[in-house]
Order: C-alpha cells, then structure tokens, then sequence
C-alpha cells in the first residue's frame, strides 16, 4: 500500500485532484482563506506526514509539475510584452515604486525581526523574503543566510500574499490592474503573481515586472542594506 | 505539432536566460533574464506572439499549481519556524503589507 502511495502517478494525481477541488470551492464560496495554494499545501503536507513519506520523495516525484515553474515565468515575458507601450509611457513612476518598494521592504523585515527578536541568521535569511526563490536563493548564499531557510520564508510571504494580498488592496483603495499586478508581484513574486493572474492579462503582465524589477533591484542592493543594518545594530 | 513548438521555443529562451546567467556570473537566475530575452525577442520582432501565445496563456494561467512542490518543502523548517514564530511573522506581515502600500499608492495616484 504504502509503495504505491510513494509513486509520481499517485502523488502527482493528489497535488492536481486537492489543487482543482480546492479551485472549486474557492469558485463557490469566495473567500480568500480557501486560496488553493494554501490548502493543497496543507493537504499535501498533511498526507506525507501520516504516511510517512519524505518531502524528498514528495519533491522528486513531482518535477513533472515544478518544471514548469521557469518556464511560466518565461511566459510573464509574453504577458508583458503585450502591455509594452504602458510599461514605457510610464517607466519612470514605476521605476520609483519598485525601488522604494524594494528598499522598504528589506529596511522593514529586518528592522521588525530585529525588534521581535528575532536571530542574526534568520534576520540575514528573511531580507531577501519578497523576491522570488532562485534569486533569494543566491542573495541568502551572498549575505551568508541560510537560503533553505529563505527559501521557506519566500513561501511563507508567497502565501499570505496570496491569501491577504488582494483583499488590502482593496482596502486601502488600490484597484487599477496596474498598480495591483506591480505590488503584488513585488511584495509576494510569483506566488501573489498567481493569485491575480485569472483576473486579465494586465494583472499577470504588471505582477510579472513587479516579480522581475523587485528581484533584479533586491538583488543589488539587499548585501548593502544587510550590512549596514548589522554595523548598526550588532 | 504547434503546441510542442510553442513548448519548444519557450524552453529555448529558458536555456538562453541559464546560458547568459552562467557566462556572465550575474546573481539573476536564467528564468529572469530568459524572461526579459523574450521580450526583446517580440518586441525587436524576431520572433511573433502567435508563436508562443497558446502555451504561454496555458502557463500564466496555471502558474499557481506549479508552486506546489516547493510550497510544500516548507515543511522542512517547521522546527525554526515554531521557535522564532513571532518574530517571523510580525515581519514577514508588515513588511508585506508596507511593500502593498508604497507601490500599490505611488502607482494608483495618478489614475489611468
């Protein structure tokens, strides 16, 4: 019983079966805690620990899904260039946005972890939390995080991006597609991306260079903001 | 037929992004840069939307699934997270939700 649990056939079939049950009810009963992420994570989680399958099993089994994680962010390249013109009409405001986006976004996990008290190493391995995971990766390794550590933290913000995210927007008022893809793409990457991107082209094209611009200006500047703030405060 | 060349050639700007990553050693991953090569491809028309467009929407369309797998690695780290949770999370939840404000406001100000 249990070998045939460990098989892709039966794993993968799990993770798609939870994943479009979990799409269905959120279909029927709207609420942003039935995210479908979050619950076939769960589900997922929930089932290897009582049959007492490894997450490496898990993860090998599954490539045939995580494979095509690169090859969708190619596909944001397609969604944006489709909103070009926008993009270039208005490069500078968003330049901004994204680089005081970034920076407050480093500046305030550290600054709040610190305060919570939170370790030297999980302080060094949360900075880069926003970005997405291949890029957090090599940031965490650069700043000497722990980068499985980052990368845990990159899915902690992913989902509650997903989750929460939308739902403050609207709350305090942010509604055009724009402004909506670029902060959730930058403040929860591929995963906030994913959560918006069923509700048009111009929310997975503006979540796309929100992923993209975040990680390519955190990547510059994180092992600054990480150094300065250990002189500070250590 | 179609379908395997549109999966083809977006592999193809994937393996671009590694190669130019890797030769030039810059700390962003080949997906990144695969992602802006494509948008140099269309926009300095090399190559046309109509190429890639069936499973480029295929895959923008399920992104969320394919998040699983490593999603579900977050249960290697239950042990840090149930040690330093409060402080873990107090941050992750305010600089998440400071990061929706900044860009969010400055990009809905002017509205278009």
């Amino acid at each position: 019983m249990i070998s045939f649990l460990n098989t892709p056939l039966f794993q993968v079939s799990l993770t798609l079966v939870v994943f479009i049950t979990a799409k269905k009810l959120q279909n029927k009963y709207k609420s942003p805690l039935l995210n479908p992420i979050l619950i076939t994570v769960l589900v997922v989680i929930g089932f290897l620990l009582i049959s007492d399958i490894s997450y490496d099993d898990y993860k090998k089994h599954t490539m045939v899904i995580s494979f095509w994680l690169a090859p969708s962010v190619i596909a944001l390249g397609y969604a944006l260039y489709n909103f070009i013109e926008e993009i270039k009409s208005d490069v500078k405001r968003i330049l901004l946005a994204m680089f005081l986006g970034s920076l407050t976004g480093i500046v305030s996990v550290i600054g709040f972890a610190y305060l919570f008290g939170a370790s030297k190493l999980t302080i060094i391995s949360l900075a880069p939390k926003s970005v997405t995971t291949p890029i957090a990766i090599e940031v965490s390794k650069e700043m000497g995080g722990v980068p499985s550590l980052t990368v845990a933290f990159v899915i902690v913000v992913g989902i509650f991006g997903a989750v929460f995210g939308h739902s403050f927007l609207k709350i305090i008022g942010v509604k055009n597609a724009k402004a909506v893809g670029l902060s959730l793409g930058a403040s929860a990457h591929a995963l906030g991306t994913a959560s918006i991107s069923e509700k048009g082209p111009d929310y997975s094209a503006f979540g796309g260079l929100g992923m993209a611009l975040n990680g390519i200006i955190t990547a510059i500047i994180a092992p600054w903001v990480v150094q300065l703030a250990i002189f500070l405060l250590y | 037929m179609n379908l395997i060349k549109q999966v083809a050639i977006i592999l193809g700007f994937w393996f671009a992004g590694e190669l130019l990553s890797y030769i030039t050693k810059i700390p962003i991953p080949g997906s990144i840069l695969g992602m802006l090569l494509i948008v140099l491809a269309l926009e300095f028309k090399i190559i046309k939307p109509t190429r890639v467009k069936l499973v480029a929407n295929f895959l923008l369309n399920n992104m969320a699934m394919f998040f699983i797998p490593a999603g579900v690695g977050i249960m290697c780290h239950f042990k840090i997270l149930k040690q330093e949770w409060l402080p873990i999370s107090v941050a992750i939840v305010i600089s998440a939700l400071l990061v929706l404000t900044v860009v969010g406001k400055l990009m809905e100000r002017k509205n278009d």
